[in-house]
Formats: structure tokens, sequence, C-alpha cells
């Protein structure tokens, strides 16, 4: 039950918030958000940590088919969940001091994206899950091309065409495995599994192609990376942070439950390529972010390096890989919102993101320079800061797939502290100039945000176990299917 | 068959109205007479009836019927201005209820003779109608030519029919599947007959390479009009080529499903890829209308156990989600004078209720979830795929892809581009429940599509 309220109370509240009119919009908005949050609290409160899937749900949907609304919630889902209901209102609070116009349309927009998102966290058959992949496409399509910046009709249609593109593959690689499935075929999550299981490896790796693409658009892996960029700059703020924060997961998570058991064989078959893949989109978007102006487009492609690290460790099958994945999705989510956040805050002070035009803004509000310096040092990874759990475990399971990518996968750590520290000194050390002398004081709720982000940001990198402890049963039974199903 | 009593009654009462001078009643009586025809539809489910072996009231013919008169019922409320004009008011009503009376034969024929009456009911209207807006010269042309091309098209099908006769010795369905697989029809002349009708057919669905009368024909008919054609005769056409192909001629696929494969694999293509380039929004949606052919020759390819199902879902779906495009098509081609991509700038800031709705239907169109497009687009590729057809799946899939091209541009329009007025366009009241309902039936059709995938 909770699992659908969970699911259709943004739906509903998004809705709702389409008949408000005036400033309180927002207010309402952030309430629902925070219920919603509230909501995940209360599941994860009455969540047994081990590795069962619990809260479920199973309903005959489209019964002639073997169509069923089946949801439930494990350990990677709550994570996930948690994720998802934490990032939202954060969001929702970054938009306080912007005035969008038509302001329930936004703010509806982002609550029924959120209802999409948790659904595909949640779900447990093909089909549901495709419907609510595509679902979470519709909202943000429309976010960015109503609110976004310049050029955005082209760019958000280039974005909308991609990943459609890429999941209309899925489809196919879905409808596959349910034409294998015994009987009257089903979508449910367990037969697809034992009949991607029960392919051969020449299908599996069919399938593997078909589903590995529609989640390398989402997350995005090189080569398939082209729109992000362009899309992540042009979004409104709020959008920048739906796509980077939570929508890129909708790709990772897709690879751990509906990729790696669907079609073992298949990722082990193509497991270099991938990685191979991965990795250089690591180093590739690593040194493109070095050589960027625009401080929001450095970000974005911050973002590809970080995710496509993700990707690796995932492919790689072990338990550091995918625990480390599950801990830098999380990581990743709350830093990469902090960021552009922070991109935010500089650009509606200075009108500008162009980091050369910018310096000297510690000498002006030493109070903004340290929170950023929190939110960049959890973006390199610095020890005792959540992105260095994840990304050590990540180094750690790639290493076992294969020390020399592993090691060129580490590139990405210094060289992202070469993009970051480099901006970082260019954008608030240095002499202050005209644009950056009259830098505001921060706003009460700029100040909640990045307070919230930077108590995240230490607490769980000094004391990750709470969150391991969530995700890791749930994690050694998935692989521990995987090496039955390897014949390890 | 009472349905079809009761459309045949009503076309003869359009008559009638002109010499008993009830005109003015006449609107209310023909949207009553079709709800009662949907509930004596209903009746028949379940009852298998069959009338001198020339028509056959299977379960198949009950669905379409039904999905025929719900679909005339929104089209009549949408066309309402069409049947406002004094002068022509019982001659329009009688063409339309005519050309219904047709299709519901073609979707309930059981002998080769009803299906050429019914195919001629519903195509000698909609020839007149084509041309009703007689001071219109591009009316005209759409006339004439859907006439000329009609008659080709009906000379195709006569001359198989004929040469069918002559193998078989009949023209009743039943009795020449018996000869198909008796094996006493393998003759030449048999393949030829069959490779006629096929042509014929295809003209009637507008497959390619025998679209071509469509996009004129389409753009040039009153809006209304147009709407009527590439909904219920689509679907009539469809359910027509269906019933004919999908059992009699089931056992010799191998003289036509070569055929079917390449002209699917046109027809989604051209469709699609002309459309594009398209700037009047009717003439896209002439080219859209040709794609959407091509989705469920996919399904009449296959030719399983889904085939029936997924045409009747996927004509519902696309009808539903037409007749909503064509009245805001209608709506806005009326207040802005031309049907001009360009003429839907701003429609968000002036008429978001427009906007909005007409926005789910192209998603619908374009096969999004949740919508019903999605669905009837899901369910045909299963098909597809469980016939093995994948290359044609494959080709469908970057077909659909270049049509979200197409009708994202429209979005586009209407949400980013400005408006060079700033006036909302007027809306009567019954277009605007007309439309809300439409918009509700494609969100609940995605949503629990059970009920209609159920039926066959």
């Amino acid at each position: 039950m909770i699992t659908l309220l969970l699911i259709f109370f943004p739906l509903v509240a998004g809705l709702l918030l389409l008949f408000v009119k005036g400033p309180q919009v927002k207010t309402l908005a952030l309430g629902a958000a925070i219920l919603e949050f509230a909501i995940a609290v209360f599941a994860l409160g009455h969540f047994h940590q081990d590795a069962t899937t619990q809260f479920e749900w199973n309903y005959a949907w489209v019964q002639s088919l073997g169509i069923t609304f089946h949801v439930g919630i494990d350990g990677i889902s709550m994570l996930l969940v948690l994720l998802t209901t934490f990032l939202v209102p954060v969001i929702i609070l970054t938009s306080f001091k912007t005035e969008h116009k038509n302001p329930s349309a936004f703010y509806s927009l982002i609550l029924i994206m959120q209802m999409a998102l948790v659904g595909v966290f949640v779900s447990l058959d093909g089909f549901l899950f495709y419907v609510f992949w595509e679902l979470a496409l519709i909202p943000i399509y429309f976010i960015c091309l109503l609110w976004g910046g310049e050029d955005r009709a082209r760019i958000t249609f280039k974005f909308f065409v991609y990943t459609l593109a890429g999941s209309l593959f899925m489809l196919g690689g879905l409808i596959y495995l349910y034409l294998h499935t015994p009987g009257g075929h089903s979508f449910d999550i367990a037969a697809l599994y034992s009949a991607g299981q029960s392919l051969d490896v020449v299908h599996q790796g069919y399938v593997f192609w078909a589903m590995f693409i529609a989640f390398a658009v989402k997350m995005p892996v090189f080569p398939f990376h082209t729109w992000q960029p362009d899309t992540y700059t042009t979004a409104p703020t709020q959008g920048t942070m739906m796509l980077s924060g939570i929508m890129l997961k909708m790709g990772t998570f897709g690879v751990i439950r509906w990729l790696l058991p669907l079609a073992p064989l298949g990722v082990e078959k193509y497991a270099n390529l991938a990685i191979g893949l991965a990795v250089f989109g690591v180093v590739y978007a690593s040194c493109i972010a070095i050589v960027q102006k625009d401080f929001k487009r450095l970000i974005a492609y911050s973002s590809i390096a970080h995710v496509g690290l993700i990707a690796a460790g995932i492919l790689s099958m072990n338990t550091q890989g995918v625990q480390g994945a599950m801990i830098q999705m999380l990581s990743h989510g709350v830093n990469v919102v902090g960021l552009f956040f922070i991109v935010d805050l500089i650009q509606k002070r200075t009108n500008t993101r162009e980091i050369a035009a910018l310096g000297g803004i510690r000498n002006v509000n030493p109070q903004f320079a340290f929170l950023f310096l929190i939110v960049l040092l959890g973006s390199v990874a610095l020890p005792l800061t959540n992105g260095f759990v994840g990304e050590f475990l990540l180094l750690n399971g790639v290493y076992q797939f294969n020390p020399w990518m592993a090691g060129f996968a580490g590139l990405s750590v210094i060289l992202g502290a070469v993009y970051m520290l480099r901006s970082y000194q260019s954008i608030m050390l240095g002499e202050t100039n005209g644009i950056t002398s009259s830098f505001a004081p921060l706003e009460k709720s700029e100040k909640a945000v990045l307070l919230i982000i930077c108590a995240a940001i230490i607490v769980f990198g000094v004391f990750p176990k709470p969150l391991t402890d969530i995700v890791s049963p749930a994690v050694d039974q998935l692989l521990a299917g995987l090496r039955v199903a390897l014949g390890h | 068959m009472k349905a079809l009593v009761l459309l045949s009654s009503l076309g003869v009462i359009a008559l009638l109205a002109e010499i008993f001078s009830f005109k003015k009643l006449l609107y209310p009586i023909v949207l009553l007479g079709l709800v009662t025809a949907f509930v004596l539809n209903v009746f028949d489910w379940d009852t298998n009836h069959t009338y001198y072996k020339m028509m056959q009231y299977d379960n198949y013919a009950v669905a379409f019927t039904g999905v025929i008169i719900v679909v005339a019922f929104l089209w009549f409320i949408m066309a309402e201005g069409f049947f406002k004009e004094e002068s022509n008011l019982t001659d329009h009503f009688a063409l339309v209820l005519f050309a219904l009376v047709g299709a519901v034969m073609m979707v309930s024929y059981n002998n080769m003779a009803m299906l050429f009456l019914g195919i001629e009911i519903l195509s000698i209207p909609m020839y007149i109608l084509a041309g009703s807006s007689k001071s219109d010269i591009s009316s005209n042309e759409a006339a004439f030519k859907y006439l000329i091309m009609g008659a080709f098209a009906t000379g195709f099908l006569l001359f198989g029919i004929a040469l069918i006769y002559g193998a078989t010795g009949s023209f009743d369905l039943s009795e020449i599947a018996d000869a198909v697989s008796a094996g006493t029809a393998s003759t030449a002349i048999f393949s030829v007959g069959v490779l006629l009708m096929l042509i014929g057919m295809a003209f009637k669905v507008s497959a390619a390479p025998f679209h071509f009368w469509a996009p004129d024909v389409y753009q040039g008919a009153p809006t209304v009009i147009t709407a009527f054609m590439s909904t219920i005769v689509k679907t009539a056409a469809f359910a027509a080529f269906l019933r004919l192909f999908s059992t009699t001629f089931m056992e010799v696929s191998g003289t036509w499903m070569n055929v079917v494969w390449v002209m699917a694999a046109l027809t989604l293509l051209v469709g699609n890829i002309t459309a594009v380039v398209q700037t009047s929004t009717k003439r896209m949606l002439a080219y859209s209308s040709v794609a959407h052919a091509g989705y469920m020759l996919l399904a009449l390819l296959a030719g399983n156990d889904y085939s029936n199902s997924a045409i009747l879902f996927y004509a519902a779906a696309y009808s539903i989600g037409s007749i909503g495009t064509f009245c805001i098509v209608h709506i806005i081609s009326n207040a802005k004078n031309g049907d001009g991509v360009d003429s839907f700038n701003g429609l968000a800031k002036t008429n978001p209720f427009l906007a909005v709705v007409m926005t789910i239907a192209l998603l619908s169109l374009a096969g999004i979830p949740p919508t019903a497009g999605f669905f009837a687009k899901y369910y045909i590729f299963t098909s597809a795929f469980v016939a093995g057809n994948v290359g044609l799946v494959l080709i469908a899939i970057i077909a659909s892809l270049v049509g979200v091209y197409y009708y994202f541009r429209l979005i586009i329009a209407m949400y980013f581009k400005e408006s060079t007025s700033t006036e909302a366009v007027p809306v009567e009241s019954n277009h605007k429940l007309l439309l809300l309902f439409i918009a509700i039936i494609i969100i609940v059709m995605g949503l629990f599509p059970d009920f209609v995938i159920k039926l066959l």
C-alpha cells in the first residue's frame, strides 16, 4: 500500500497544484514534496534490512497479455526512492528565489515527474517499468521546452529523440524476452529473468545491446552522450537538477535491475567493450571539462565522467563495483544538485557563467565560498566526504575486473581535481572585479539548501554505514544470483 | 445486423426530413439513433448470426461495428457545423448515414458480393462528400480525383473477384476457403485474382504505392469529411481487408505475404518521411494517416492470434486521436483562415485547453506512453514479433521516430513559437466537451486497454 502511496501521491499533488494560482504555489509544492519524503522515511522505518522485496503490490493490469501492476521495494529501490524523495524538495527549495512564469504548471510537472521516477525505481513488471520510464520523459521535455534558455526547441527535441530511440530498443528487448516466457507469456520480473537466463550467449548478447543502448543514452555513456551537455546547459536550473540528480540514475538503476540479471552471459561477453566505452568516456569527458569556459557546461561534462565510472563499476559485476555504484549514485545526486545550484546562484548575481569573467567572490562573501568548497570537495571525492566512499569502491571494483582499466579510470580523480579546483580558484579566489564586487549575500532559502547539501556530504562521508546497510543484502543476493547464472 | 437496419432507416428518415420538414430535429434524431444502434449492436455479441450466408455477425463484426458507431457519434459532434447549411442539410445527413451502412457491411460480409456492395455504398457518398464545398476548387478537385482513382481501384477489385470466382466457382468466403484447402484453387488464375484484390484493398486503406490519391483528397475535402475518411473509412477498409486475407486467403499466404511485406515497409517509410516536409497540417495528417495504415499492415501480415485484436485496438486508438486532432485543426483553420503549421503558433498561451488536448492526441498518434497510441503500437509490434517479422518491426521503430519529429513540430509551435495575435480562438461548448472526452478516453485506453483487447 505504501508503495502505491509513494507513486501516486506526487501525481495527485501535482494535478491539484494546476488549479492553484498565486504565490503560495511554491510553498504548497514544497509541502507536498516534504510530505512525500516523510512517507519515504516512514517506509524506511518499516523496512527490514534484508534482501527481500517488501511492500509488494501485485494487481492484474492487462490480464490477457500477462501484464501486471507489480511494484515493491528492496534495498536497491529503497535507496533510490530515498534519493528521489530527498532531492525533489531540495530542488523545489532552490527555486524559491526564482520567478518562473506560470509557476503552477512548473511545479506540477516536477511532481508528476517525481511520480514517474519513483515508479521506475519500484516497478517489478517489465511493461510497467517501460511505461514509467517513458512517462518520466514527457514532464522533463516540457520543463526544458517551456522554461529553458536559448535555442531550447532544437536542443530539447534532440534530447527527446535520443532517449526515445534508446527506449524503443529497450522495448524491443523486453518484448523479445516476454515472448520467451513460458505459457501465456508474462512481463513479471521473475519470469523475464528466467527467460533471459535460459537464452544462449548469442541471444543474450542481442538482449544486452537492446537494453544497454537505452540505459547508455539515459546516463549517458560515451558515445551516446552528445545530447547531454547542450540539454543540461539549456534546461532551467531545476530541470538540470532533475535530469542530473535523479533521471540519470534511471539509467544506472536500469543496468542493475533490468540488464545484469536479464542477460548475464551477454554482459560478460561484451563487458570489455562496454566498460571500455565507459572508462574512455570518463577520461574523455574530464579532458573536455578542463577546457570549458561556461561553468554549467563544465559540470555537465563532469557528470558524464562520474556516471561513466558508475557504469563501469556496475558492469564489472562484483560486490565492490555494484555496492560502490549504489553509494556513488546517491552522492553524485546530492553533489551535482549542489553544484548546479551554485552555478545558478552565481549566474543570478552576476548574470554570467563564464569562469574567466568571475573572480574574488570569496573576498565579498566568505560564507558562500566555504559552502561551495565543501560541495566541491565532495565532488572531487576527498576522503571524509560522501564522494570518496563510492569512488573508492568503484575503482576497486573496476580494478578486480581489469587493473589497466582501473588505472585509466583513476585518471578521472586527478583530472576532476584539476578542473574543479581550477574553476574554484578562478571564480572564488583572486582579485574581485567589477562583476563580482557587488555579490549579494545568500538569502535564507539559499543558505538552507546549501546547508542541507553540505550536511549530507559530510555526514554520509564520515558515516556511510546506514546507507550501505540498506543496500548491501540486496546487492549480495543479486550477485549471488548472477554467479549461479554465469556458472562461476 | 439490427444496427445495420437501423442505420439504413436513419438514412431514409434523413431523406424524408426534407419532404416532411423536420430538418431541425434531424441532428438529435441521428445522435439518438446512433446510441440506439450501439445498444442493438451490443445485443448481437456472441450470437454469431448468419444471414443467408451473405453476412455473418460474428464477434469480429460486432466489435468493429461498435468502434465505427462510437467514432461516428464523436464525428457527428465534431461536425455539427457541417449540418447547419440550410440548402444541403438532408443530403449531408443521408450521405453520411449511408456511408456508415457501407462501413458496417464491410466489416460483416461473408460473400464477395456483399464486400463489393459495402465498398461501393461507402465510397459513392464519400465521392460526393469530398466535393461538398461546391465553390471551393480544391474540394472539386478532391472529389474528382477520388472518383477516378476509386473507380480504378474498384475495377481491380471486381476483376479480382471475377477471377477468383472463375477459379473456385463461388463468391462465398467459406466455400472459397474450402476450395483453397482442397487444393482445387491452386491455379494461376486464383493467384492473380488474389493479387488484384490486394491492389483494390491497398487502395482503399491508402497503402503505398497506392496512396497517391490520399494527400490531395484529404487536403482538398472539407476538414470534417477528411476526418471521416481517415477514421471511419479507414477502419472499415482495414476490417474488410483483414477479414478476407486473414481467413480465406491465409492458406495461400505465400502468394501475397511478400507483396504485403514490401507494401508495409514502403507505407511506413513513405508516409512518415513525406509527412515531415509538409507545411499544411491537413496534408501532414493525411501522410500520417498513410503511415498509420503501415502499422496496421504489420498486424495483418503477422496473421496470428493477436492480429484481429491488435488491428481493432489500433483502429480505435488511431480514430479517436484523429477525431481530436482534426477537430482542433478544423477550429483553428476556421478561425485563422489557414491550416499551416504556423497557425498553431502560441496556441498554448491563447487557448491552453486546445493546446493540452492537441498535445495528448498527438502524443497518442506518436505512440508515447501512457496514451492509447502507445499501447496500440506496442500490441502491433508484439504481434509482428511473434510472427517473426523482426526486420519490419525495426523499420516500424525507425518510422515511429520520424513520426515523432513531425508531431512534435506542432507541439513546439504551440508551446514555443510566439503567436501574431493574442486573442483566444473561440471554441463552442460542444467541441470543448468532445475534446475533453477524447483526451480522457485516450488516457483511459492507454492505462486500461484490457476492455478493448479482450473483445477479440
